[in-house]
């Protein structure tokens, strides 16, 4: 008779401890429960893109689970080093597709750091409030499609509905819905047409209106609430451990914002607040994301009262396009198009890391030159995939329904996670 | 003298009128389907702020019936792992159970020599409760036989659902029967000649409508076919005609159980007007609770499976006890 103490140990350890004490025996243990693999993805409803995760589940709580990603690997990181630093803009644009005006402003806020041009602050002013919208936008489609997940099937049309409209702005400032290759290196590619601020205005009293029925719709709804509170809690420390930015630390209770802490562009002129939860569960995680579009509506105004006049481009011929109309009286324009057109301006080597806010977190990029005009290696570090670590950490223990929540309030966008 | 519970029987019609009767009933409720079916999509369109379908016929109108022709023309494919004959039979369960309980509900009382309902079983809600109860088979079968994971679980997950909410359903009943002092459904409805059921049954009513939901699989308790999770639940596995009979039953159970509650809370086929309107009342009243029934789902998220659960047996079970015990008091008093 040999006495094991079962208490705080794995099955295996005390499988080795019986089998040390009396050798030649050997042990095979009764599993507690069956546990069931369930393959969730590539294509599941509630994926958010061609996510798969291999869920092991014990009834229906989940007990271990492992993210597999790289459905929709698009070589693009590989594809920027054969393009000029201009023809990288579209392709960085479509990395994480809700989020392309971070995209373009993480990619050449570095080649601008690299060449030293200066963005004139009407530029700045344009290129803020535009990531804006799209910060308004990609929170709209989180908000819709997380709700649809929890079962809340309307707000996700009434998010569409005014999502669309950000993209109606959009189009008339940059002829694309979305995509828009807006940002150039050195300022943006066209002044805002006329009319646009009004529509602006119009949006910020439209979305600012839907937003408190939203509120309305989900706050007030005790099965939204038992849904959220108290669901998918990681502590702080372990978050930042992970290297979690955005929503889902600020949700934590860590009042991490780039936008604060490194104040690019304008934003350190710009008043608005950092809003943080406090125990970060996924109702903090809805909450600080509604939060964020109040801010964001704030910012836009606060952009489009203080828009100044003036170019919104840099006016160096070297590395910005001369406008159209010289090109037919000016020799040298005409040989400073052809050069950027078709070799692009050239950057002295060099590496920068340039990191701003995206609406999922720090999206970084990193950009090597070697004094050609191509780059050498574009990088980026998507807030997407580094906050994917954290869904183990947030979902094991809980049912297979607040894994769908814990994955929706992630908001993770696939087209960045697999660049 | 002791007055009998049971419903007399002394009621009965020449078997060609009963054949006749049945076959109207039928085929009126089945073309009813497609236009709950419609008007659901309608409605959610109107309530997302959308147009709904509008492209087949006048209005989107015929837009079930292409739903339909679509399904039919559909291979009836049969995943490997499954049960073939349980898997094939499970849809015709469920719409079954849906279809029998069409027989006792009354759209009218005797009119001409003929009573306008199918049959006037005394037992009348205890026939509901066990084609109801039958219902669950159809998806527990369906799910296990499937032989898929996301099925499987939602067959485990309508059994435990319908298995609870069962109770809380014929608990919440029992109040009415309690003032009714009868089984049948014709004698409840004319029991509600001074005042519908909805007032003094009102919490009753609630927990009945509550139960309802969850016994037809609809939002908030439409978890065994959660698509957010487990993709669609019990059918998964199913495309073509089975799955559109599965379709087909969850919205005849909607009409049954706006029938059951029309009868047993609204007063049935009672309203003003001639006598012929009646049959028309007991539709309009299906038409309110059945519009109740799209407008929730537009707006209600979904419960988590143990929330459900506790939500069932913590809340709605006591709490309808609590109204049959109240209930009795007053009625032994009054």
């Amino acid at each position: 008779m040999v006495a094991v103490s079962y208490e705080g140990r794995t099955a295996g350890e005390v499988v080795a401890e019986i089998e040390g004490v009396a050798p030649g025996i050997t042990v095979e243990l009764e599993p507690e429960q069956e546990m069931m693999t369930v393959n969730m993805g590539p294509h599941h409803p509630a994926t958010h893109g061609v996510l798969r995760l291999l869920v092991d589940l014990e009834g229906e709580v989940v007990k271990d689970l492992k993210p597999i990603v790289g459905y929709v690997h698009t070589g693009i990181e590989k594809s920027c080093e054969s393009m000029a630093y201009w023809k990288v803009i579209p392709f960085v644009e479509r990395m994480d597709y809700l989020s392309y005006f971070f995209n373009m402003q993480a990619y050449c806020g570095a080649v601008e750091t690299l060449t030293g041009l200066e963005v004139p602050r009407r530029a700045q002013y344009l290129r803020v409030l535009h990531m804006e919208l799209n910060r308004l936008h990609s929170h709209l489609v989180w908000l819709g499609t997380t709700a649809l997940d929890i079962g809340a099937m309307s707000v996700y049309f009434y998010c569409f509905r005014d999502r669309d409209r950000v993209l109606d702005l959009f189009e008339m400032s940059t002829g694309q819905r979305m995509h828009t290759r807006y940002f150039q290196v050195g300022g943006v590619a066209e002044d805002i047409p006329a009319g646009w601020e009004a529509k602006a205005r119009e949006l910020i009293d439209v979305i600012r209106k839907g937003l408190s029925q939203y509120e309305a719709l989900l706050d007030r709804n005790e099965i939204f609430l038992i849904r959220t509170k108290g669901i998918g809690i990681v502590e702080r420390e372990r978050l930042l451990e992970l290297g979690v930015t955005g929503p889902l630390l600020r949700a934590a209770g860590e009042p991490w914002d780039l936008r604060k802490e490194a104040g690019y562009l304008v934003y350190d002129e710009l008043d608005f607040d950092v809003p943080v939860g406090t125990v970060g569960d996924g109702y903090d995680r809805y909450r600080v994301r509604l939060a964020e579009m109040k801010e964001s509506l704030k910012i836009i105004e606060q952009c489009l009262d203080g828009l100044p006049e003036g170019p919104w481009i840099a006016d160096d011929r070297k590395y910005v396009l001369p406008p159209r109309s010289e090109l037919s009286t000016s020799m040298e324009s005409l040989i400073h198009h052809f050069k950027l057109v078709t070799e692009g301006f050239r950057v002295a080597p060099g590496e920068v890391y340039n990191a701003i806010e995206s609406p999922r977190g720090e999206l970084g990029c990193f950009v090597v030159a070697d004094g050609s005009a191509k780059p050498v290696r574009v990088h980026f570090r998507d807030p997407s995939f580094v906050n994917l670590q954290a869904l183990r950490d947030m979902a094991i223990g809980e049912y297979v329904a607040d894994l769908i929540q814990t994955l929706a309030m992630l908001d993770p966008i696939l087209g960045g996670i697999d660049r | 003298m002791i007055t009998p519970l049971l419903a007399d029987t002394t009621f009965v019609e020449a078997s060609w009128v009963m054949i006749v009767k049945s076959l109207i009933i039928f085929i009126v409720i089945l073309s009813i389907v497609p236009v709950v079916l419609l008007a659901e999509r309608k409605l959610l369109g109107r309530f997302q702020q959308r147009y709904g379908p509008n492209r087949v016929g006048p209005f989107g109108a015929l837009q079930p019936l292409a739903d339909v022709g679509k399904l039919l023309s559909k291979q009836g494919f049969r995943p490997k792992g499954a049960v073939p004959f349980l898997y094939e039979i499970a849809p015709a369960l469920s719409i079954l159970s849906a279809v029998l309980v069409l027989a006792i509900l009354p759209f009218g009382d005797v009119q001409g020599g003929v009573g306008l309902y199918g049959i006037d079983v005394p037992i009348g809600i205890l026939y509901f409760f066990a084609f109801g109860a039958l219902a669950f088979y159809g998806l527990l079968l369906g799910g296990w036989a499937s032989g898929s994971k996301y099925s499987f679980l939602g067959a485990m997950r309508s059994a435990a659902q319908l298995i609870s909410y069962e109770l809380a359903m014929g608990l919440s009943l029992l109040g009415v029967v309690l003032m009714a002092g009868s089984l049948s459904l014709v004698d409840i409805v004319k029991a509600q000649g001074e005042i519908w059921y909805i007032l003094p049954q009102f919490v009753g009513f609630l927990i009945f409508l509550t139960a309802g939901f969850a016994e037809t699989n609809r939002v908030p308790f439409d978890l065994p076919e959660a698509d957010a999770e487990l993709v669609a639940g019990y059918s998964t596995e199913y495309g073509g005609m089975r799955f559109g009979s599965y379709f087909f039953a969850e919205y005849m159970e909607i009409l049954v159980i706006s029938g059951i509650t029309a009868t047993m809370y609204l007063g049935g086929w009672m309203g003003p007007g001639p006598s012929w309107l009646d049959p028309i009342w007991m539709l309009a009243k299906m038409g309110v609770v059945t519009f109740f029934f799209i407008w929730i789902r537009a707006t209600l998220p979904r419960f988590r499976y143990d929330q459900l659960m506790s939500f069932g047996w913590k809340i709605l079970i006591p709490l309808a006890t609590l109204n049959i015990l109240v209930t009795a008091i007053l009625v032994v008093v009054i």
